[in-house]
């Protein structure tokens, strides 16, 4: 009997009237757990019921503990009839069993049901004793801890990074069951809602079994998803990964990565040779369709520096031994690894060696009952497949390994689009599972790796480049090659030197398609595809020209699919990186040059454009540093030499046009004009309207150029629905009904948020989904912080001084410095962080309890702030300790949608409630934020002629408990301010 | 093109004051949205009529969620739902309460009930506030009548816990209480010149001196219905009057002490005692301005009548502020008058009712100083 649940129902309050004739309801509420049920005792005739329970004790494995959430159900208890559920309240314990996360939880947890939402809430107090079980055959992972955060958790350190854990799991989705035909909407929700919690937790556990395997002890950039296949099933699915984590308050010294020779990756179970794949694949013309979109991918790269080429990766002649050996060292570490991919976006000083780009892969496939959920071959070899194409992509750029990897999925009926993407890398193998390098050489090694710059540098061979690109020497070292410009799906690198601000820079895109059944349909997808990837990355890159910007971070390309049409959306935030060449300007070239209008026309468009790229270099105040000719002249390989000349040319700013049309049509900057289409192209283009003064906006976690974060943030949730006329749509109307969408929708942003200005969106994420024929969803989540405005100004400078500074320090230095400022920073704290937080917990707890007594409810005893944020970090606070993950998923549903104030009423309140249900479940666990909050699905349906609509909500992220720097700086007498100061204001410093 | 849907939520629950007024003064969402663009923010902003609508719409949703919780502010603290730091908790309680001069006036001493709510159109078309404001007023103050009517302990106090309300509005919430507990006529047209900020005043002091409250603190409606007891009581100030001797020395008293302090201290003279005529029933309607004293204590005799308790105001102004303000009685001299012969009582040997007459005499003074000006 490996643990011991301890639950105690305390109170209730705000409940709803349940009977009528009293107004008034005699609740009482049943506990469960696994199979065994618990009941308090009926609080007669009350809305605010004092049960003060018994401790109800559960005794389970802790397998169970691990899946089973905690349903609490509080009922109306009624003599005649069966009794009224009022609502229920699931709570995941997982938290409870880790060791260093939260000890008990306790608070007022809102009552939810899925037809009312919301109704009242219940005081609920959980423990685990959990007893120490050896059996190595355990089927439980308790003790391995869970990140959503894409980066080393602020109070932690990694020892060893290992690697990427995946698992799936699949059922049969409740809703299409035949039972459901009989049942209640509110029980099929229930059922619904139960399962997925149940799959989580399985999948979870299944992941952390696999860490425990590799040896590790925590899941960073855990991201778990759903997918609603319909009549398919059910997959929850899971990447994450595995580390090794030491928790720091301890002044540990940097430890070498644990030498365990031979530790070799068990073969997973799960992906199996393709000739071994199913049946639906196998069998489908799909996959051939497959097949062939995937070779299409190949020959989409060409413009952007992203998709891979052939051309293997030998070693680059500046790089000279040391970059061999390395590559040797990573190789070693990595090619045992099945897939050698991190979901981390930002890294560890040292650990990202160089980024080669963009490496993605989608493919297509056709749903089918998954016939037996234990063994779901055919998801797991989809992904095996595109998960093997990312790593020869990667391959092909000379990168041993992906980082900043991520997998989505887009389904409409039986049409599946599989996408996963992430940056080709290569890594400092010392952090790696098998880091067996030799002190010295990782010296030379970083010796010889600038800093600010070191990332651009291309890690593929230089003669044999797997697209063609225009390379130059590093415009901050000088020594080593880089490309002209680099699109990652990563953070910006704290490092790297960047000049001016950045901002966000999106694709969008929609391509109309017919409608078609089944393979004919998967086909015509297919075709569509590439072209559509084609079209995405032009447009990103005219964009990112416009800017007067050269490199992308945190690029995520969203394909969706509808019955009638494709959409695609890329996000990403443009960054002028020092260390790459100015970019050249738009060049508009005519087909028709006789024609004088039309040429005036060109001409007229032309200026526009250059005025915009000026306009936008102020704007973003990118003024890059003059190079002086000498540095400029150092050797430069032959067929780059007119590049180069078009380079310094638009660096003297205005007279561009006349000598870039010599190098024409092979360049990416220039765009012709031969139809109407790309007319359209280029007026939308200029469309793009700028924030308003004071407002910027990136979708990373940082804003390049802006630190100085005031504490003031606002998360907030925006979700647009429009309705497209259905007559005569064309591609064209299609774009733009989608661009206004999307441009509309931040210029709403702007407005309701004028009142924190200066200040800056960060982690903008939009999604895009087709719920039906004529109907775009886009929902937005995204964070404003506001800086203060004084010292924004002075950013730049600073930023690339101290990059600088920091580029001066010698390695040994550069390496310790954030470790360093950690050891500092804590062991000096008076309180060791468990006994700060146990003074943080302190609060939610007493409060309740005080609330129990005080029957009435007075007024100075308000509810604890919660805050919330997509980034992995609180600006002006420090993180002391994770609560563990928060994973929640909730169905709401409603047959009087009208009376709920239309479908903008009915998702205003639920999401406000899925936000009240996550601020609870934190508070509870005596947290006082989430960090990395992402909401993952929102699915809405609406069927407004039956009154009715439903919605479905995931979330997820980190519980914690954070302490402002003020309130630190009080405690700690000893500490200095300056030392804490880059430590959470960039967000950055990974430890 | 059409929004099918259109939303914002916020962690923190974004609250726009202007909106919220607007809101609370009950226009529609597109007269919202032209008062907003009239009021230039297109132009500060640089945002477009769409945005407006989109973001107007947005907060009128919010408020309409927020509004069944203001209905029981305790609630607005204590609920999960909405993130609200307490300063704009308190701000939206109190905007939610507050309520219009001019309508307070129409409705304040008035029957809470159905039948007052359907005269809420006239009232509308009166003062020109929207329907909807009026029924918002309406029923917060119904809400709070409710709520405090039947309880123990101090009205404001009551009122204050649990609304959450300012002190301030508060008390103006305990007058309204006050007022249409007892119904107190203060829509007749001779009333028409006093503010709700007059009538208020008086209800305080009465609440303090007048009620079962003041007298005992656990009692139920102690601060909302006057001490029966006490109204009773009052009649035996008829002697005041009614004895001839009495009355003479109560005037004398009065006259020597206020002899050359007064500037109008021949009319005082001629006022304090009535003619011999007519001396003992009230002569309604007809100012008797030779008559302060018998009004003012005719006054207190006919109290324990709850008719009479209705017309309190009506008769404060005709036998006192009226013939006062008829004489061109400058206020100080009103105060020198009203206190010297409050004062004067206790000179009276013959007199027993002292502490009774100071019960009622102080609030009356105080409240007769109130509501004399123009």
């Amino acid at each position: 009997m490996p643990g011991k649940l301890k639950v105690k129902i305390v109170a209730g309050r705000h409940l709803p009237v349940m009977d009528r004739a009293s107004d008034l309801t005699d609740a009482f509420v049943e506990v469960k757990f696994g199979n065994t049920t618990f009941k308090t005792d009926v609080y007669l005739k009350s809305l605010n019921p004092q049960w003060n329970s018994e401790w109800f004790k559960f005794e389970v494995d802790d397998e169970d503990l691990q899946d089973e959430p905690l349903q609490i159900t509080v009922l109306d208890h009624d003599t005649y009839s069966a009794n009224d559920a009022i609502g229920k309240v699931y709570i995941d314990i997982d938290p409870l069993l880790y060791s260093e996360a939260a000890t008990v939880i306790s608070g007022w947890f809102p009552i939810y049901d899925t037809i009312h939402g919301i109704r009242g809430e219940i005081n609920v107090i959980v423990k685990v004793d959990l007893f120490n079980d050896l059996n190595r055959f355990r089927q439980s992972s308790c003790g391995v801890k869970f990140f959503c955060t894409t980066s080393i958790p602020k109070c932690y350190r990694a020892v060893i990074i290992h690697g990427f854990v995946e698992e799936l799991v699949v059922n049969e989705d409740p809703e299409y069951q035949w039972i459901d035909r009989i049942r209640t909407p509110r029980a099929s929700n229930e059922a619904r809602q139960r399962l997925i919690s149940l799959m989580s937790g399985e999948l979870q556990r299944k992941i952390g079994l696999k860490v425990l395997e590799m040896r590790g002890n925590a899941v960073v950039g855990y991201l778990q998803c759903f997918d609603l296949e319909g009549e398919s099933g059910l997959v929850v699915r899971a990447i994450g990964t595995a580390c090794t984590l030491d928790k720091l308050s301890s002044p540990a010294a940097f430890l070498p990565a644990c030498n365990s020779p031979s530790k070799e990756m068990k073969e997973s179970p799960l992906v199996h040779p393709p000739s071994l794949g199913c049946r639906s694949t196998q069998n489908s013309p799909i996959h051939t369709a497959t097949g062939s979109r995937l070779t299409q991918n190949f020959s989409v790269s060409v413009p952007t520096l992203i998709y891979t080429g052939m051309g293997s990766g030998s070693a680059g002649k500046e790089g000279g031994p040391f970059k061999a050996l390395l590559r040797q060292q990573t190789q070693s570490a990595l090619e045992q690894r099945e897939f050698p991919f991190f979901t981390l976006t930002a890294f560890p000083p040292g650990f990202l060696v160089h980024v080669g780009g963009v490496v993605s892969a989608r493919s297509v496939k056709l749903l089918d009952r998954i016939h037996n959920p234990d063994e779901p071959e055919t998801r797991d070899a989809w992904w095996a497949e595109i998960r093997q194409e990312i790593k020869s992509h990667a391959k092909a750029l000379g990168c041993h390994a992906v980082v900043g990897y991520s997998e989505s999925t887009s389904i409409c009926e039986e049409v599946c689009i599989l996408s996963a993407s992430g940056t080709a890398a290569v890594l400092n193998p010392r952090f790696l599972q098998d880091g067996t390098v030799e002190g010295c050489l990782e010296q030379r090694l970083e010796e010889n790796l600038p800093v600010g710059c070191g990332f651009c540098h291309i890690p593929y061979d230089e003669l044999n480049m797997p697209f063609p690109a225009h390379l130059t020497y590093c415009y901050n070292c000088r020594k080593q090659k880089v490309p002209d410009v680099l699109f990652t799906t990563i953070d910006l690198p704290t490092d790297a030197a960047v000049v001016g601000k950045g901002c966000l820079i999106q694709a969008r895109l929609c391509r109309l398609k017919k409608k078609a059944q089944a393979e004919a349909n998967a086909t015509a997808i297919s075709n569509l595809l590439p072209f559509m990837e084609y079209e995405v990355h032009t447009q990103l890159m005219n964009k990112l020209k416009l800017k007067g910007m050269n490199a992308l971070f945190g690029l995520r390309i969203q394909i969706t699919v509808g019955e009638n049409m494709l959409m695609g959306l890329a996000s990403a935030t443009g960054v002028y990186l020092a260390a790459l060449p100015t970019p050249g300007g738009i060049q508009i070239a005519g087909k028709t040059p006789n024609d004088g209008s039309y040429e005036q026309h060109i001409s007229h468009m032309q200026k526009k454009i250059n005025d915009t790229i000026a306009k936008n270099k102020e704007l973003y105040e990118i003024n890059p540093p003059e190079i002086s000719e000498e540095v400029i002249g150092s050797p430069i390989p032959e067929p780059r030499q007119r590049s180069r000349l078009l380079r310094s040319q638009s660096e003297s700013s205005d007279e561009v046009i006349e000598l870039d049309l010599s190098h024409g049509k092979k360049d990416a900057f220039v765009l012709e004009i031969d139809d109407t289409d790309a007319m359209e192209d280029v007026h939308s283009l200029l469309t793009d309207v700028p924030p308003p003064s004071g407002f910027y906006s990136c979708n990373t976690e940082i804003m390049p150029g802006i630190n100085n974060w005031t504490s003031e943030i606002q998360m907030f949730t925006s979700v647009r629905v429009i309705r497209l006329s259905s007559l005569n749509l064309t591609n064209q109307a299609l774009n733009k009904n989608f661009n206004d969408l999307c441009e509309n929708l931040l210029k709403s942003l702007y407005f309701k948020l004028r009142s924190m200005i200066p200040c800056c969106l960060c982690h903008v994420n939009f999604t895009v989904s087709l719920p039906e024929d004529e109907l775009i969803q886009v929902t937005v989540t995204a964070v404003a912080i506001t800086f203060d405005k004084n010292q924004a100004l002075q950013t730049i400078k600073t930023h690339v001084e101290k990059s600088l500074q920091r580029a001066s320090t010698d390695n040994e230095e550069l390496l310790q410095f954030p470790l360093e400022l950690c050891s500092d920073s804590l062991p000096p704290h008076p309180f060791p962080p468990a006994k700060a937080v146990t003074v943080e917990k302190a609060s939610p707890v007493a409060e309740g309890n005080f609330r129990n007594r005080s029957a009435p409810p007075c007024a100075n005893s308000t509810v604890g702030v919660v805050k919330m944020t997509p980034l992995s970090f609180i600006p002006g606070a420090k993180i002391t300790k994770y609560l563990g993950i928060i994973n929640m998923f909730f169905i709401r549903e409603t047959t009087s949608l009208r009376e709920e104030g239309g479908v903008s009423g009915f998702l205003h309140a639920f999401i406000a409630e899925v936000f009240a249900m996550v601020r609870a479940h934190v508070a509870a666990l005596g947290g006082n934020a989430v960090v990395s909050y992402i909401m993952k699905q929102c699915v809405f349906m609406e069927n407004p002629n039956k009154n009715q609509a439903q919605c479905l909500i995931n979330v997820s992220g980190d519980a914690v408990v954070f302490v402002r720097e003020s309130d630190l700086e009080v405690i700690s007498t000893q500490q200095p301010t300056a030392n804490c100061q880059p430590l959470c204001t960039g967000g950055e410093v990974t430890t | 093109m059409t929004n099918e849907l259109d939303i914002f939520v916020g962690n923190t629950t974004l609250i726009d004051e202007d909106v919220y007024r607007l809101w609370l003064d009950g226009y529609s969402v597109s007269d919202a949205v032209a008062r907003r663009v009239r009021s230039g923010i297109l132009e500060q902003t640089g945002a477009t009529a769409a945005v407006l609508q989109s973001d107007t719409m947005d907060h009128y949703r919010t408020f309409h969620m927020l509004e069944r919780l203001l209905h029981a502010p305790p609630k607005l603290l204590h609920q999960l739902i909405f993130q609200i730091p307490p300063s704009r908790q308190a701000l939206l309680i109190e905007r939610y309460y507050a309520f219009d001069e001019a309508f307070v006036r129409e409705v304040l001493g008035k029957k809470l009930s159905k039948g007052t709510k359907k005269d809420l159109d006239d009232i509308s078309t009166k003062t020109g506030i929207t329907l909807k404001s009026c029924r918002r007023q309406f029923d917060n103050f119904k809400r709070v009548f409710k709520v405090v009517e039947e309880m123990r302990g101090s009205l404001v106090d009551n009122i204050q816990q649990h609304f959450l309300l300012s002190d301030r509005l508060s008390r103006d919430y305990a007058a309204i209480v006050f007022f249409a507990n007892n119904r107190f006529e203060t829509g007749k047209k001779k009333l028409q010149y006093l503010s709700f900020g007059d009538f208020a005043f008086c209800a305080e002091l009465m609440i303090q001196n007048w009620t079962l409250g003041a007298v005992d603190s656990q009692v139920d409606d102690m601060d909302v219905d006057l001490d029966k007891e006490f109204l009773q009581d009052l009649k035996e100030l008829k002697v005041l009057v009614a004895d001839k001797d009495l009355l003479d020395l109560h005037k004398s008293l009065v006259c020597t002490a206020l002899r050359g302090k007064l500037s109008v201290f021949s009319e005082m003279e001629a006022n304090f005692k009535p003619p011999a005529s007519g001396a003992e029933d009230r002569t309604p309607r007809i100012p008797a301005p030779q008559n302060l004293s018998r009004g003012l204590v005719n006054v207190a005799a006919k109290l324990i009548h709850n008719k009479d308790v209705r017309d309190l105001f009506v008769d404060l102004i005709e036998k006192f502020v009226e013939p006062c303000r008829s004489d061109h009685w400058p206020l100080n001299d009103v105060r020198l008058f009203l206190n010297q012969y409050s004062a004067s009582v206790h000179s009276l040997d013959g007199f027993r009712h002292q502490t009774l007459w100071d019960r009622y005499m102080g609030t009356l003074r105080g409240c007769l100083l109130r509501l004399y000006h123009d």
